[in-house]
This record gives structure tokens, sequence and C-alpha cells, in this order.
């Protein structure tokens, strides 16, 4: 018997209404996690990768219109929730986020453990002494010293501060939880930290992580499936070893090729043009204007095709 | 006004084994206050830096954020006083010009700063922002102003130029932006040009369109950079040398090639293993990062400052002296008592 996935995400649209018109920034996404699996969602800024996880987790900004697909959490649609429900059962207590720049996102005048506490203290109810010792168990998790918890964000560095983030989304214990850009604003060696503290929290917690980021190179860290977006789809899903291997798609073809590498003479590449606006999105595959491959057949929408275990939405493949 | 700039250039080109700039045991300290009056200390942001640059040289400076490097670029720029040590730029020091001296080199130098948004005026659009270095750097006709506007911009490639002209920084892409601030760093034609992290904010196609487009600039002008970074897999495609700065102090210097593939000091070692590359076996391991955070800049360690984290400290050495530069093979300079 197949077991159920973690998390399944069908035809999931999101539009935005704007002065300018319908922003399409999630256009019919659909992906698959299994639990105690990373998946990385690869995109370049608006693509529309923070609108899904805004998506997935129901945070959607007040102009927010079409939102309609199914997302199967443990096999059960949360859709069909409404929103004290969704806020009650779902949201922290299911699946958590942790936001873009969150190191920036901590109140400042909030001491880190008692905002690191108020995620259990509303959702266990429990009083505020258990809920400080369970932060104290959190922050022993993410590796930050325990008598940080008295003290303000600001006297944490940022890679502290990323790690109390990290607490905060962990701290009710959820199956899985949504990173986005969780390091883009690290130093390097802070950076490679954040990813060993991740690693180990799935290694131990059997965590679900989705990954959403750009940057390519450090995505691979954590990865174990990829999707990569692009404007408001996902052009391709596949595991991270086949992926970083030899990417199919030739817009994840193009990522990979820009990317600079430390050890190769060989020069990055810049894919050429801009990415459409999603307000005003192209007939057909909405690559074909950069791609280098584009055919006849790239006019009309290119159908998702399965290739060996992997999907890719690209005309080259039927 | 063309064969001007083109002999500006050849004569970059003739003087490209001498030194364009060159910093000398640079001190930049900034005193901590309390309440106002006694001294609560220092930040010694920059602690004895020296390096030189030449005519035509691209130079990284890699560190992460604290590390002083910000602070070294201003020193650089004149933007800030060294508390000890000099600057010297093509054989004049710094610290001796006078005002309308400081003015004439602010019109050498260049400046790419790290957040384009934040670089540009929102309220002046591109024309106006570009003209402004040629009014300060008096240029008085109009005619002769609009040409080198345009000129500057085919060179950043913001073509069709007219379109460009009247928009304002908002109404541009990030890539669009760098573009601007580089162009307006080119503008006065300058010897040398410093970039603060110029493509961290963008997104990782243009960020490769950015670094080509400054490097096709540097060459093309026998330009002197300084480019400074955090990305160690930037470098290699940028410049010929990279200097590593850690807590104030320069720790490693080098020929790109040579540090990335022979590094020296412990530290680089460390960046070195901390920057990832696109491999799905990167998920199968832990990487074996020094602990801790950078020391504060007001108490440093005593000895190495990286001692407190170094994987291959010596005991009793390391934590006691301040290693000297040590010369392991030719042009290759490592503040570390390992290579004693």
């Amino acid at each position: 018997m197949a077991q159920t996935k973690l998390l399944r995400i069908e035809e999931l649209v999101l539009h935005f209404n704007t002065t300018q018109g319908v922003v399409q920034a999630v256009d019919g996404v659909n992906f698959e996690l299994d639990s105690n699996r990373a998946v990385v969602i690869l995109g370049e800024s608006g693509c529309g990768k923070s609108s899904l996880a805004k998506a997935i987790l129901r945070l959607l900004p007040r102009n927010s219109g079409t939102y309609t697909g199914h997302i199967y959490l443990d096999g059960k649609d949360i859709m069909l929730l409404n929103d004290e429900e969704f806020r009650q059962n779902i949201r922290w207590a299911a699946m958590s986020m942790v936001p873009q720049a969150a190191m920036n996102s901590l109140n400042p005048v909030i001491k880190v453990g008692e905002q690191v506490s108020e995620p259990a203290l509303i959702h266990f109810g429990v009083s505020k002494e258990e809920a400080l010792a369970l932060v104290k168990k959190m922050f022993q998790h993410v590796g930050v010293p325990e008598d940080f918890i008295g003290r303000y964000p600001f006297e944490l560095s940022g890679g502290m501060r990323q790690r109390v983030a990290i607490a905060m989304a962990l701290v009710t214990s959820p199956s899985l939880i949504i990173l986005d850009e969780p390091t883009s604003a690290l130093d390097v060696l802070t950076q490679a930290n954040i990813f060993n503290v991740l690693k180990r929290l799935k290694k131990e917690l059997g965590v679900s992580f989705i990954l959403i980021t750009h940057d390519i190179a450090t995505s691979s860290e954590l990865a174990d499936d990829v999707a990569v977006m692009y404007a408001g789809q996902i052009v391709e899903m596949s595991d991270a070893h086949r992926f970083f291997d030899k990417p199919l798609h030739p817009y994840s073809q193009k990522l990979m090729a820009s990317v600079p590498r430390l050890h190769t003479v060989k020069e990055p590449e810049f894919i050429v043009g801009r990415p459409p606006s999603l307000v005003n999105l192209p007939q057909g595959c909405r690559f074909a204007d950069r791609c280098p491959a584009r055919f006849d057949k790239c006019a009309q929408n290119p159908p998702v095709i399965e290739k060996e275990g992997r999907k890719v939405k690209c005309w080259l493949y039927a | 006004m063309v064969a001007a700039i083109n002999a500006n250039d050849v004569e970059k080109k003739d003087r490209s084994k001498e030194v364009l700039l060159s910093v000398d045991e640079l001190r930049v300290w900034f005193e901590l206050r309390r309440f106002g009056f006694g001294r609560a200390g220092y930040v010694r942001a920059v602690d004895g830096v020296t390096f030189d640059v030449h005519y035509g040289e691209a130079i990284a400076v890699v560190g992460e954020s604290g590390c002083g490097k910000s602070s070294l670029m201003k020193t650089i720029l004149g933007l800030y006083k060294p508390t000890n040590g000099k600057v010297v730029f093509d054989n004049q020091d710094l610290s001796e010009l006078d005002s309308k001296g400081m003015h004439l080199y602010h019109s050498q130098v260049g400046y790419v700063q790290q957040d384009p948004y934040g670089a540009l005026a929102p309220f002046m659009n591109v024309q106006t922002i570009l003209e402004e270095p040629l009014i300060v750097g008096g240029v008085k006709s109009k005619v002769e102003r609009k040409q080198r506007v345009c000129k500057a911009m085919e060179e950043v490639k913001l073509s069709p130029v007219d379109d460009f002209l009247p928009k304002y920084p908002h109404m541009l892409s990030g890539g669009q932006q760098q573009r601007v601030v580089i162009a307006r760093a080119m503008i006065m034609e300058p010897k040398f040009l410093v970039a603060d992290e110029p493509v961290s904010m963008l997104d990782a196609s243009v960020r490769v369109e950015i670094l080509k487009l400054l490097r096709g600039l540097q060459e093309t002008h026998h330009l002197s950079v300084i480019y400074i970074t955090h990305d160690l897999s930037t470098v290699s495609y940028f410049s010929e040398r990279i200097f590593v700065m850690y807590a104030g102090n320069l720790v490693e210097k080098a020929k790109v090639r040579q540090l990335l593939d022979n590094p020296k000091h412990p530290y680089t070692m460390a960046l070195l293993t901390g920057t990832s590359e696109p491999d799905a076996k990167n998920a199968e391991s832990f990487k074996e990062i020094p602990p801790g955070e950078p020391p504060s800049l007001v108490n440093p360690p005593q000895g190495c400052r990286f001692h407190p984290r170094c994987p291959k400290i010596i005991k009793g050495v390391c934590d006691v002296d301040e290693p000297p530069e040590f010369e392991p093979e030719p042009d290759h300079q490592v503040k570390c008592w390992l290579y004693k």
C-alpha cells in the first residue's frame, strides 16, 4: 500500500488583485513531499516562490484574489478548513514557517525566550514555566546557549537571531517547516552553521522542510528533492542527485550554468532577458522568449512530462 | 573627447607596473564614549593593514560582516580619517591633501555601493543622477554633459539610452539600478574603483551579468578595482589577487588560483569549506566549521585573533604573540604562526 504523503499540493492557485491587473503569483502548482524529506523550491526573485509559501500557510495579504486548489496534509485537505480551524490545527501546530529576513522579524522589545515560547503558550495552553522549559530544549536543538533566554534580539548576532527564529518555528513540534531564504543575509560560515543545524534537526527530529531560495549552491546542502519555479509554475521536479548532476529543463540548465564555482576555470553564464511580468503572462511556454532550445511547439502550453520519475514541463521531452 | 579618454586609458596601461594605491600600517579606530564623556575604549575596525594596488589590477577583499572591510574602504575613499598609518594614492599622501586636493581625489575614485536602491536618490531621474558628478566636477557645457551621460549609459548597457534617461530608480529592476550606480561611478573616468558587495542584493543570473560588466569595464579602461565581498565563489572571475580579512587584519594575501587551490591560513580554509558548490552529496554530511563567532573589535583576543576558533592552534604561541606576515611561497603572504 502506498504510504500517504506528508504533503500533497494539487493545482494550487493564488492570484493578487492590483491596480495593474491580476498578478498570477502561483498558477497551478503541483508537488508532493514525503515525511522527513526536504524539498527546495528554486527560482529568481518575482517567480512566486514566497507567495507559494504564503499560499500553503494561508497567510494571505488583503489583496489576494483567486485562491483555489487542494493542499493535502497527512491525507486531509486543509483547504476545506475555515480560517479559525486552520489557525488552531494547522498553522504552527502542524506546519510553521521561518519568514524571510527572520533575524529582523523578532520583536525588539520582548526577550527572545518569551517570543519563542509564545506559540507553545497559545497552542498547548501550558504554563509559562513549562513553555520556557520547552524553549530551553529547542535552544539546545538549534545551538543557542540557554542563558540567551533572557536576552533581547539586539544582544544577539545575526546567526544567533536566525537560530532563535528557527527555534520559534520548532517549538510546537510541527511536522513541516517552511524556510523562506533562511540564510541569504548571513555570512558564509554562519550560513554553513545554520545548514548544519537544519541537517541535524532533520536527522534527529524527523522534520520535513520546504526550503525556498534563489541560491542553488547552498540549497544543495539540504535538498532531497528540487522543484524549479518559473513565472508562477513549477517547471521541473526531480530528486536532488539527478538534478544537480544534469537538470532537464532549459531554464534549470541555465540556472546551473550561472552558478560561480571555486575550482573550475569555466566562467558562469547569465540568462539573457528577464522573467515575464506575472500580470501579463505570455501564451504557451513562459520561458520560450529566453530559451535557447525553443521551437514551434513552444507557442503552446507544454504539458508536464514524466521521465524516469522526474517531472519536467517542456516540449523537448514530449 | 573620445581621443582624450583613449589617451587616458593608454597612460594607465603604460603604467601597469607602477603602484597606484599604497596602504601602509593603516589603523582606523573609533572611540567609544560613555555618556558623551570618558572613553570606554576603541573599536579597532582596521588594525594594521598594509598592501599595494597596481595600475589596472583588480583585487578582492573577502571577509565576514564586521571584519572591518567597509571601514577600510571608506578610509581609502577619504571618508574616514586614519588613526594611524597612511594611504598613498598616485604618490600623494591623502592626509596631506587640502579640501581642493580631496575634491580632485574624489573625482579619480569611483564607488559602487552595496544596495543600489538605497544608493540612488528616489526623487532624481537617471539623467539627473548621472549629471550630478559632472556638475560637481565642473563640466560646464550642457551638451558635453549629455554626451558623457549617454556614453556612460551605453557602456553599462542601459540602452536605448533615451528610454532610461527620464526614469526614476523605482521604475528600474535591481540589475538596472546597479548599472546606474556603476555608470555614476564611471562617469568621471576614475583611475580606481571601489565596489562594496556590488552583487549581494541581486539574483544569481543577474549577479553574473553585473560581475561580467564590471570586469569588462575594468579591462577596457585599465581600472584598478577593489572588490569587497563575503562570497568567495565569485572572486575568481573578478580579480587577480585576493586579500582575506579577519577582525581588522589582512590574514592572507595571494593570487586568486593560489589562494583558492592552496589556502594557507586556517580561516581561509574554513571560508572555503563553508562555501557550497551545487552538489547533492552536500546534504549527506555535516560541514566542519570552526565554532564561535568573530571576536569583538573592542577587545580582540591576545595573540592571533583567530586563535580561539582555530583548529590548528599552537598553544603558548598563537594565544600570546600576534603573528607577523610570513611568506611561505612567492607572492603569498599569510599571518599565521604555522608558517614560521
